[in-house]
């Protein structure tokens, strides 16, 4: 086309563009006009975006780094990360290294800056060798007063667990700013002396048996969850507006009420001192000295938590189930169904998306509950993510948080995936 | 046994279903049917009309079995099954939105009903497919309801409830979402379907026009009565009251007195104006009002002098041109909507709007009916 402004109007075939009224091809044209528009969904979508990004993608990418990444040894100890990381790991390191070794440890002992001081490196060495943190105090203590070789005589002078080659491999891994040793601490394993990942000792598995527990524990919530909210939901749906609409109001109110609240509600209800051991007693179900213990365990877990989930289960199958006309069942029943098989064929596969829905929100909050446990959890009550939370605030070991709290997430996402290829994300129905 | 309960006994054999004396409430206040007594002998195309609230669906829905009769037997095939679940009745039904199941393909849908029978998997197969035949969609077995339009969901709707050979079939507004053109296709299938098949058909609709077109008979419901229980043609030429005269087909009313009342015919004295002549159908004595009912297309403009016994003046308000005929709004006798249909013929007087001409009409085709509220 050589000429685009001619005035008559432009010969169209299957090869020219098609061209507009003042001859501006006309798919520039469309995209000039629908611009504006696209430019507006982006702007009112901007504020999300940022949201998501500061306060999702940023926390999640920080801590991914986290579980892996570790300065502590090379900030407390400089120049000897240095020196050690080109060390053979033959025998003991050569007096050199133990030089520099004794030196960055006077100087970290002087030092005040949060992070760099010896105590963090012994803390940190410590995940390592369980109840190796005196030796370095000690040592620390002494170092800046060994002023002549041959260092690695004096260091065992001081502490004779210096003399172990295997003591200064576990320090040439601590001095590695990127280390899988956070990951392997979650998975109840570790890096036995000469090197190598072993499973913990037996005492120490703690955290792969409580993860385990934290599945079963919020596929039992879920399952409790939708056996309680299957049938108020289909209540809830035939019931007529007004009384449908009242029973909701009962739904939702525990809903707007404070979990803190809900959560010491159950104390209440559920100590040995408590309202339903009462009148167990006063029934004489039980005897006054046999009351039983309903909270801080696994039971107060379980019950509350499946008081503070239903609802997000009877929303979901509640708002699938109010779009099923009651004419299919009817019309099931006109052709011969009885009841049950009418409900299991026509009714049930239609409420298939609720279901999905419904267990997906409760399996993914359960499983990543913490105040209740917390509360009413007691020790056998537990989740993974009390551990978390104790990680990150009582032992400081941050890392090791952050190992965990990756692990849940993926474990989180292994779920969604299934529940993908089970049921498809699409069949979803929320609402 | 009675001799009347003998003949209760045989009427309930003859017809294949059969209302004796059946109520319905729901809230115990109000009566949605009262007293209903019906009789559908076995092959009949029997439709409930009727405007929404007047009890035709309750009917249907009790004849199904969804909801109990409060009171009084309903009687399929001269057995009482005022106990027996809506499985067991072996009804085939059509509803309104067509109740596909959405998560089953057109063939699984249809082959519900037989399965639920225990039949073997070539026997379901051979009568899904002559049934998918039957409605003209061969080949749509593999599809989903959403997948079809509505005339084809409306078809594979027909096409379940036929697939396991019932004898009645309950149909409830089958066509109320379909379009002008389809849903008159649809009439005419449907009534070659039962045509064909020779089951019992009960049909429910608003639709009067469907009424007429379909139906062996038509039952008329108005506040839970049946106001008249006749064949289509009977329905339009003769109505009973003035409600069907008003809901079957198009109909100008005069209201006035009863002067004069003998072998059935009346003389009637008009609110407006004028006396006329009417057969007396539902009219009291002497001095009681009455409403005249009168069919557009039975009134001539300017009648030849003696050849009809009725002529009153009227003024023309509004001319409407409709191709064959022409729609003519008059003021007549104080009816300010008096519509008259005159044929586009060669011959007639050209008519203006604000001109006064005479109408004139027989009067057997002026019927007086009961006095319909003001």
């Amino acid at each position: 086309m050589t000429d685009a402004t001619l005035s008559a109007p432009p010969q169209v075939t299957s090869t020219t563009p098609l061209i507009a009224a003042d001859g501006v091809p006309l798919k520039q044209k469309l995209a000039r006009t629908t611009r504006r528009m696209k430019m507006r969904a982006l702007f009112l979508t901007l504020p999300l975006v940022l949201f998501l990004i500061v306060s999702f993608v940023l926390p999640i990418g920080q801590m991914l780094y986290r579980s892996v990444h570790n300065p502590t040894g090379s900030n407390v100890m400089p120049n000897f990360a240095v020196q050690i990381e080109n060390w053979d790991g033959q025998g003991l390191p050569s007096d050199d290294i133990i030089e520099t070794f004794v030196k960055d440890m006077a100087a970290a002992r002087k030092n005040r800056e949060v992070g760099k001081t010896i105590g963090n490196l012994a803390t940190r060495v410590n995940y390592e060798i369980p109840g190796s943190r005196s030796l370095f105090t000690k040592t620390a203590r002494r170092a800046d007063k060994i002023t002549e070789g041959p260092y690695m005589a004096a260091l065992i002078e001081i502490d004779k667990k210096w003399d172990n080659p295997n003591l200064w491999l576990t320090l040439q891994r601590v001095t590695k700013d990127f280390t899988i040793s956070f990951y392997l601490a979650a998975t109840d394993r570790k890096f036995d002396e000469a090197g190598s990942i072993v499973r913990a000792d037996e005492l120490y598995r703690i955290y792969l048996p409580i993860l385990w527990k934290t599945i079963w524990l919020s596929a039992l919530i879920t399952a409790l969850c939708f056996i309680i909210a299957y049938p108020v939901s289909y209540l809830l749906s035939t019931l007529p507006l007004r009384t449908s609409n009242l029973l909701m109001i009962l739904v939702l109110l525990p809903f707007w009420t404070s979990l803190l609240v809900r959560t010491s509600a159950w104390i209440a209800m559920l100590q040995t001192e408590g309202i339903i051991n009462n009148v167990f007693v006063y029934l004489g179900f039980i005897d006054d000295n046999q009351r039983i213990q309903m909270i801080y365990n696994m039971t107060g877990t379980v019950i509350a938590m499946v008081h503070i989930l239903l609802p997000f289960m009877i929303l979901p199958l509640f708002s699938v189930m109010k779009t099923i006309p009651p004419s299919y069942m009817r019309a099931a029943r006109s052709m011969g169904a009885s009841g049950t098989y009418s409900f299991r064929k026509v009714y049930f596969p239609q409420t298939v998306p609720g279901i999905a829905a419904g267990t997906l929100l409760v399996f993914i909050l359960a499983i990543g509950y913490y105040i209740t446990p917390a509360l009413v959890g007691g020790n056998d009550g537990l989740l993974i993510s009390n551990l978390i939370a104790d990680h990150i605030k009582k032992t400081l070991n941050w890392s090791l948080g952050a190992a965990l709290g990756t692990i849940l997430l993926v474990v989180v996402l292994i779920f969604y995936w299934l529940y993908n290829k089970l049921v498809g994300v699409d069949n979803l129905k929320f609402g | 046994m009675s001799l009347a309960a003998e003949q209760t006994n045989n009427a309930a054999h003859e017809a294949h279903v059969r209302f004796e004396n059946v109520q319905k409430s729901y809230d115990g206040e109000i009566l949605v049917v009262k007293d209903l007594n019906l009789d559908i002998p076995a092959g009949e195309f029997l439709t409930m009309l009727g405007p929404s609230g007047s009890g035709k669906t309750t009917s249907l829905m009790m004849l199904a079995g969804f909801e109990p009769a409060t009171h009084g037997e309903i009687y399929l095939g001269g057995q009482s099954i005022n106990n027996v679940p809506p499985n067991k009745r072996g009804i085939g039904m059509v509803f309104q939105n067509y109740a596909l199941f959405p998560h089953m393909s057109v063939a699984e849908n249809l082959a519900f009903p037989l399965k639920v029978r225990k039949m073997g998997r070539a026997e379901i197969e051979e009568k899904v497919n002559r049934a998918l035949a039957m409605v003209e969609l061969p080949d749509m077995g593999g599809r989903r309801p959403a997948q079809l339009s509505g005339g084809q969901q409306q078809r594979v709707a027909v096409a379940r409830a036929l697939v396991f050979d019932p004898e009645l079939i309950l149909m409830d507004e089958p066509l109320g979402a379909l379009d002008k053109q389809l849903r008159e296709q649809m009439q005419y299938e449907i009534k070659h379907i039962h045509e064909n098949l020779g089951v019992t058909v009960v049909y429910v609709t608003h639709d009067q026009a469907e009424a007429l077109t379909m139906s062996d008979r038509i039952a008329v419901f108005e506040d839970g009565v049946i106001q008249q229980l006749s064949t289509p043609d009977d329905l339009y030429e003769r109505p009973q009251n003035s409600f069907v005269a008003q809901f079957i087909g198009e109909n100008n009313k005069l209201h006035g007195k009863v002067s004069k009342k003998s072998n059935g015919v009346c003389t009637v004295d008009l609110d407006g104006g004028g006396t006329v002549t009417a057969d007396a159908i539902n009219v009291g004595a002497a001095g009681d009002r009455t409403t005249l009912s009168l069919r557009p297309e039975r009134v001539e403009i300017e009648p030849e002098q003696g050849s009809v016994p009725n002529i009153l003046s009227g003024e023309i308000k509004e001319l409407i041109y409709l191709g064959d005929h022409i729609r003519t709004r008059m003021s007549v006798a104080g009816n300010d909507e008096f519509i008259v249909k005159v044929p586009n013929n060669a011959g007639n007087i050209p008519l203006e709007e604000g001109a006064t001409v005479r109408v004139g009409w027989m009067s057997e085709d002026c019927r007086a009916l009961d006095p319909l509220a003001p």
